[in-house]
């Protein structure tokens, strides 16, 4: 994360304060030689801001530094930091780090006449020229207000004082506790001109953020954006994550889902490497036994998963993952399996992402898995969420890690469609679990809504869960919508008694046609038959008719012989 | 004043029962005044009394931290007991003695 570059003698010479992030949004760290005010309200975490800027600057820099403390004793600032490893006592044997605690009873003084603060002046004249410090931390100067009565003396003399530190050209912090209408109670930023830090601390459904904005960085160009940020075990971590950018690169390898016939919805290869995935379902539809396949498929392929779980410990969920026949343990015994079990309300959600980096970075993942991402929410306000999963789904997507969020959908908020955080837009493919209730009983369907880059089947699909794992069957599309699970069955029964019917008619009108096919024959036959005889008789006629027709002429001439006689006699 | 540390202890007493310590840093007018109006009291109600001990901070910068010194001048009565502290040039000298419980609060 780096500003552009100009010409660096031109710039503001900056410091760095050595605390995570806080470099990065503002270029480099804090004016050098001038003062800054960090102010914010009470446990806003300004001292320990201040704290750090002088610790860190002693170890990581090599810059002594002078703390001025107006509130908190030595003794008590030692405690504070001794939390985050910090060794006080010993930074101080090595005059590293002066402590001077300025302590004002307002009871105990009286005020008569002109005064100046020469005193402080001194002591911490003394103190600098003691360690050769290059850092002043005044926490908080605004403290001698309620210690001394002459505000006209007191504004005149801080004004003189910060003027005098920046001719010394030491980097100087100055809290400061944040006032009505102004950021400090009396003004102080008015003569800070250089760089101003607001910290806030907010308090959103019993959840608190921390935040950082820079409200004024003179000759400088800075992040504008509230940073959140975090005081964990070793500090102070401001998260410049809302600058990731969007220059990343993708990947056109593809990994399985763990289920072949998820994949073949997918293109037939599954997602692609680096991609962010969202499933999102109504409960109880089986979106962590999905992710779990998932995480399998990884791990059989040797890659690392990490599994981030708000819902169910990972004891909990290998059990439930055993009952569909997926055993994730030896994984987990052989290191390529990592669970990370938490609450989602016992961070803020900014903690949760400061957790979930440090959890990545640690365990380097092919593939991380959230579930349910959308139990985060609980953590923040919706916006919070989403701003968070921005950041996440783009800082994975540039470590071409794939992320598989699981998001639990309520039907009572509307269509299955319309998810919340506006994740769906986030996400590279958008698979959706739905149940759906026919005949008195609930069946689950998935289908993809959106898969960039690739084609994806259209189709829904019902999804079994049985004994050995997760089935796909083709759902049946009737004419009342999509059937499932016992209406599918019922359907498949009646339509496989349905082709039962037309057989046996088919087989009957067979046999009819048969039947009718020997009887026309057998008519044949008979009218045959019937033409046979009657030739016969015809022939037997004509042979009649022939036999007669000769004998007639035997007789004619027979006759005509005898009378020839007579005709001779006669007719001659 | 002339010394950073001078005790101006009146002869003909042994026991000093009022010390008094008046923190400066150098001579500016405030210092000058102050000293002068601490003195102009003590000659007037304390003498062979009291003692004075101007400390100059440009010269003892530690002492500033040790003593707790902010506001300059200031003016720490010692003894008697209890101990307290007034600061300013101590131009009111009314005020002064009333804080010095010379005298009792008008």
């Amino acid at each position: 994360m780096t500003m552009p570059k100009i010409n660096s003698s031109l710039l503001l010479k900056k410091v760095p304060t050595g605390i995570t992030g806080f470099d990065d949004i503002t270029g480099g760290g804090l004016p050098a030689g001038r003062p800054s005010l960090v102010c914010g309200g009470p446990g806003c975490g300004k001292s320990l801001f201040a704290t750090e800027f002088l610790v860190r600057g002693a170890i990581e820099f090599n810059e002594p530094g002078v703390m001025m403390t107006f509130e908190e004793t030595v003794n008590d600032i030692k405690k504070n930091v001794a939390s985050l490893g910090y060794d006080i006592s010993g930074l101080i044997d090595q005059k590293k780090l002066f402590i001077d605690h300025v302590h004002i009873d307002r009871n105990k003084i009286e005020e008569n006449g002109e005064y100046d603060l020469e005193g402080l002046f001194i002591r911490l004249d003394h103190a600098i020229k003691t360690i050769k410090a290059r850092r002043v931390v005044l926490d908080t100067a605004e403290t001698l207000f309620s210690g001394l009565t002459n505000e006209a003396i007191l504004r005149s003399e801080l004004h003189r004082l910060f003027t005098w530190l920046k001719d010394k050209g030491i980097t100087t912090v100055l809290t400061g506790e944040r006032g009505t209408g102004q950021l400090t109670r009396k003004g102080l930023e008015e003569y800070v001109s250089d760089c101003v830090v607001l910290l806030d601390h907010r308090v959103n459904g019993q959840v608190s953020t921390r935040r950082l904005r820079i409200v004024k960085y003179r000759g400088s160009m800075h992040g504008t954006n509230e940073y959140p940020f975090l005081i964990n075990d070793t500090g102070i971590c401001v998260m410049p994550i809302t600058r990731a950018g969007m220059d990343y690169e993708v990947s056109h390898q593809r990994i399985s889902s763990g289920l072949p016939a998820v994949d073949d919805m997918l293109g037939g290869k599954g997602f692609y490497r680096g991609s962010s995935i969202l499933l999102s379902g109504t409960a109880g539809t089986g979106k962590s036994s999905l992710a779990a396949y998932l995480a399998e498929a990884a791990c059989r392929r040797g890659e690392r998963c990490l599994y981030f779980s708000f819902e169910e410990s990972p004891s909990q969920i290998m059990r439930n993952m055993k009952s569909i026949g997926l055993d994730l343990e030896p994984h987990m015994r052989k290191g390529k399996l990592r669970f990370h079990s938490t609450r989602p309300t016992v961070h803020g959600i900014e903690m949760h992402l400061v957790l979930m980096h440090k959890q990545i970075e640690d365990f380097k993942p092919a593939v991380v898995i959230i579930d349910p991402a959308s139990n985060l929410k609980m953590a923040g306000t919706p916006d919070d969420a989403t701003s968070m999963f921005i950041r996440l789904i783009d800082f994975l997507r540039k470590q071409k890690i794939t992320a598989f969020m699981t998001s639990l959908t309520d039907p009572a908020r509307g269509t299955l469609e319309a998810t919340d955080e506006g994740l769906s837009s986030l996400v590279d493919t958008w698979m959706l679990l739905r149940d759906v209730e026919i005949g008195g009983e609930r069946n689950r369907l998935i289908y993809v809504l959106k898969s960039r880059g690739m084609p994806h089947s259209n189709q829904a699909r019902e999804f079994v869960i049985t004994p050995r794992g997760i089935k796909l069957i083709d759902a049946y599309l009737g004419e009342h919508g999509v059937l499932t699970g016992s209406a599918r069955l019922n359907q498949e029964n009646r339509e496989r008694a349905a082709r039962q019917t037309s057989k046996e008619e088919f087989e009957r009108k067979q046999l009819a046609l048969e039947h009718r096919r020997k009887a026309i024959n057998a008519q044949i036959d008979a009218l045959r038959a019937s033409i046979a005889a009657d030739e016969e008789e015809f022939a037997r006629t004509t042979a009649t008719d022939q036999l007669r027709d000769r004998q007639a002429l035997i007789n004619r001439r027979a006759m005509l012989a005898s009378r020839r006689v007579a005709l001779i006699n006669g007719d001659q | 004043m002339k010394k950073n540390s001078r005790t101006q202890k009146k002869p003909g007493r042994k026991t000093t029962e009022w010390i008094l310590r008046l923190y400066v840093a150098g001579q500016t007018p405030k210092s000058l005044s102050a000293f002068a109006n601490l003195k102009k009291i003590c000659e007037e109600h304390l003498a062979n009394r009291y003692a004075i001990e101007v400390v100059d901070l440009l010269k003892q910068p530690q002492l500033a931290q040790d003593d707790q010194i902010v506001a300059l001048p200031t003016l720490i009565r010692r003894l008697p007991e209890p101990v307290k502290r007034i600061i300013g040039d101590l131009s009111n000298l009314e005020r002064v003695m009333v804080g010095m419980d010379l005298k009792p609060a008008a």
